[in-house]
């Protein structure tokens, strides 16, 4: 049956026609519609689903799940995997018990992330095979055949979709969900499963040998294509090979050309391709993985022959299309190439229109309660989230990773900094990366106040459950934390919980924090405006009234429902009735609409 | 050698309904028999931002259509045609909804909107033919302002490979059937809107 997916529903379908039992992973843009889908779909099927905490915590449980008999995978994006390479480097050691999967969704270009890491690097760091997906049908195929992998070869298999194929969409051929009945049973096997200096020594040769086995069962892989035909070449690798089909299609070239869809890399195909041509061009996106394979083999099979790629002909950076690698072709065979088109009036009289912080959100609130109390010169160490969007307001001074708003405004004291410290993260972060760091600033005694930013939810990602809401990943009711008493069990000396829709309440709590002679807490707890508009929340909303002096401090405030016309601020259809720009008016002029 | 029977960008802004255009187009081509590809934006992009969804209606290639190569550029909002005007072909065909969404940059007084005529004047000398529509008029005749994107899909039928008759399947299978009425009514009065151009 023919069906229109999304790159990672096709993904969450063929976990279910494998009959995959555990799956586990932290949300995380590209990756989070797979778990989401995989909640609608699994109906009455035996599937234990779960949003863990962090994607270490995920992949530790699908290993569990795995060495009990159920297919299980991990899923995550890229820098979850940064989470998880503890577990995941020791994971090749010691094996599988059923298929073991991880699910890394790269994102070239950054469209919603840090960096743009390849993740290719840490299949080759960690020895498993990887499985990179052109399109969803690729990406539902490999996550069957990912299984049968990872059991053959007694390894986790890396399936490694990026932007442009889990958001991608695509007719899918798909089959019916399969049931797997075997009974979970542990088997006790300290030689495998206890990674003891003993028992790790020869378990790491072990891992050496299977490459050979590794490669040898991927070389006839359907994803690794070999056509011989002009005596110039090209190797592609993922999404590349569509590019370059299409390339080759548009401009009818006579070439020779390897698809490659698997690492190892089939040696003998990118051999048999070196054999026959006499340059060869090497695309694919980031970094050169395939690439370095190419020289190594070429030194041996054919050193005269020219390979092109990073650097002079593909960009190491970045995503490919289409038009950049049709011009790497075209300049290869000394065709013309095309530039894209330019729409100069475009950049001239187009203003911006930047991501921003919702109409109503409580973050905008907080930030700006936060920045009257501790004042312009005070440290605002930040995180991932939609807050970091709050940049412009001056209270997100850095950004690196998970958690490490605390970890950083700890540094940042003992580094020897005297002004007020303030760092912010959300509910969903603080769970995810930010306890620890927690801890470590109570033990440690670092004087920072750390935020959290408690909308209930993990908002960015699409609003995902987390221990905070009481509820898990397939909606079943289940323990609520409270970040009070956590925050106080690790150690912190003042914690104090305000609704950031009371500006006032919210400032003078910021101020006691600020004076705090120890490591204090503000919760500040107000849920997302778009889940509160989707729960039914409805509030009345605000109107500028006739005392408006056109001074501006509502404006600036940057709440997308408030304008500025004719010398006078109004309110939009947008206004979702939080009211803090009425307690920021200085004239009083903004009022509930009654 | 062509490597697409159709490629369509449709763009607007976050929260307008561009995804679901593009989900009914795939399905109406699933339905056809043809291959179909489609890239959406996902995650921090989509707060307030613009959106971009591309649409290749039989082709199996990449998702992505190229710089120049769209037959039809669907534009929900007029500052977001001209932002992604780049992608028109030449023989290319440009439908615009009419009324501005201010952005925050704008809201805030950082930025100014340009006039509408300054707007779609460079898109019209990108493509074959540029056609302004006040879809969010027609949706709200339709019975609600929020189908403005169907109105646009409507406009579209005329110019892509797909019968009306599928789209019309696709479309009650994304669209609560509480809407639906509405949402058929939407999509019959953009394809009327288009109907005598060329």
């Amino acid at each position: 049956m023919r069906e229109y997916l999304l790159g990672n529903v096709a993904i969450a379908r063929g976990l279910l026609e494998a009959g995959a039992g555990v799956v586990a992973g932290y949300p995380g843009t590209p990756s989070s519609e797979i778990i989401e889908a995989l909640a609608d779909l699994k109906g009455n099927l035996p599937v234990h689903l779960e949003w863990s905490v962090n994607e270490k915590v995920a992949l530790e449980v699908a290993a569990g799940a795995s060495w009990t008999g159920a297919r299980a995978a991990a899923t995550m994006k890229h820098v979850g995997l940064n989470v998880a390479a503890d577990p995941f480097m020791t994971l090749a050691y010691l094996g599988v018990g059923a298929g073991l999967l991880v699910i890394c969704a790269d994102d070239p270009f950054c469209h919603s992330s840090q960096n743009e890491q390849d993740s290719r690097r840490y299949a080759q760091f960690s020895s498993i095979p990887c499985l990179d997906p052109a399109d969803p049908q690729e990406a539902r195929d490999m996550t069957v055949f990912g299984f049968e992998l990872s059991e053959r070869l007694n390894v986790p298999v890396m399936l490694r979709p990026t932007t442009r194929v889990s958001h991608a969409r695509a007719d899918v051929e798909c089959a019916l969900p399969k049931m797997r009945t075997q009974k979970g049973q542990f088997i006790k096997n300290p030689a495998r499963r206890v990674a003891l200096p003993s028992h790790a020594r020869p378990l790491h040769a072990e891992l050496i040998k299977k490459q050979a086995l590794m490669e040898e069962a991927l070389e006839s892989a359907p994803w690794n294509r070999l056509s011989l035909n002009g005596k110039e070449g090209v190797i592609a690798s993922g999404i590349a090979g569509l590019y370059v089909e299409e390339a080759i299609s548009d401009l009818d070239l006579d070439i020779s050309f390897l698809r490659i869809g698997t690492y190892p890399v089939p040696s003998k195909l990118i051999g048999r391709i070196l054999e026959h041509v006499s340059r060869v061009l090497v695309v694919e996106e980031l970094e050169p993985v395939v690439e370095e394979q190419v020289e190594r083999l070429a030194r041996k099979i054919n050193p005269d022959v020219e390979i092109m790629g990073k650097g002079d002909y593909i960009p190491r950076d970045g995503e490919l299309d289409f038009l950049a690698v049709r011009n790497a072709l075209s300049r290869m065979r000394g065709l013309a190439q095309t530039p894209p088109v330019c729409v100069p009036a475009a950049e001239k009289i187009l203003p911006p229109r930047p991501p921003a912080l919702c109409p109503g959100c409580s973050h905008r609130a907080t930030y700006y309660a936060m920045r009257k109390a501790f004042g312009k010169k005070a440290i605002y160490p930040s995180d991932i989230g939609c807050y970091t969007m709050a940049v412009g307001m001056g209270t997100v001074d850095t950004c690196l990773c998970m958690g490490a708003s605390i970890t950083l405004a700890s540094g940042i004291r003992f580094g020897g900094e005297s002004e007020g410290i303030c760092c912010s993260l959300g509910d969903s972060t603080f769970l995810h990366g930010g306890m620890t760091g927690l801890l470590n600033a109570a033990y440690n005694k670092a004087r920072i106040t750390v935020t959290i930013l408690d909308n209930s939810t993990t908002a960015m990602t699409g609003h995902q459950p987390h221990p905070g809401t009481g509820v898990t990943a397939t909606g079943d009711k289940s323990v609520q934390i409270s970040l009070a008493a956590l925050a106080k069990a690790l150690g912190a000396g003042l914690v104090e919980t305000v609704d950031p829709n009371d500006l006032g309440k919210s400032i003078e709590a910021f101020r006691e924090a600020k004076a705090y002679p120890g490591l204090s807490v503000i919760i500040a707890h107000q849920p997302c405006v778009i889940k509160s508009r989707r729960a039914g929340v409805k509030r009345k909303s605000f109107s500028v009234g006739s005392d408006c002096t056109g001074c501006k401090t509502c404006i600036e405030f940057g709440c997308p429902a408030i304008e500025f016309e004719e010398k006078k601020a109004r309110i939009n259809a947008l206004c979702t009735g939080c009211g803090v720009c009425a307690q920021i008016c200085p004239s009083t002029a903004i009022l509930e609409v009654v | 050698m062509k490597t697409s029977e159709c490629d369509v960008v449709i763009v607007g802004v976050g929260g307008q309904g561009v995804i679901l255009i593009s989900d009914v187009i795939g399905r109406a081509a699933v339905k056809a028999g043809k291959p179909v590809r489609g890239a959406e934006t996902h995650g921090m992009a989509q707060r307030g931002g613009s959106v971009i969804n591309h649409t290749r209606i039989g082709c199996s290639f990449s998702p992505m259509v190229a710089s120049g190569k769209a037959d039809v550029l669907l534009a929900l909002e007029p500052a977001e045609a001209l932002r992604f005007s780049h992608f028109l072909a030449p023989h290319g065909v440009a439908l615009v909804n009419t009324l501005p969404v201010h952005p925050i940059t704008v809201t805030t007084g950082k930025a100014i909107y340009p006039p509408l005529e300054e707007i779609l004047l460079p898109i019209k000398s990108l493509c074959r033919f540029l056609r302004p529509i006040d879809a969010t008029a027609l949706a709200k005749q339709a019975g609600t302002a929020q189908a403005m994107n169907v109105v646009m899909l409507g406009a579209l039928s005329k110019y892509i490979p797909l019968s009306e008759d599928l789209l019309l399947q696709a479309l009650a299978e994304v669209v609560s059937p509480k809407f639906l009425q509405a949402n058929a009514k939407a999509f019959l009065l953009g394809k009327a809107e288009v109907e005598s151009d060329s």
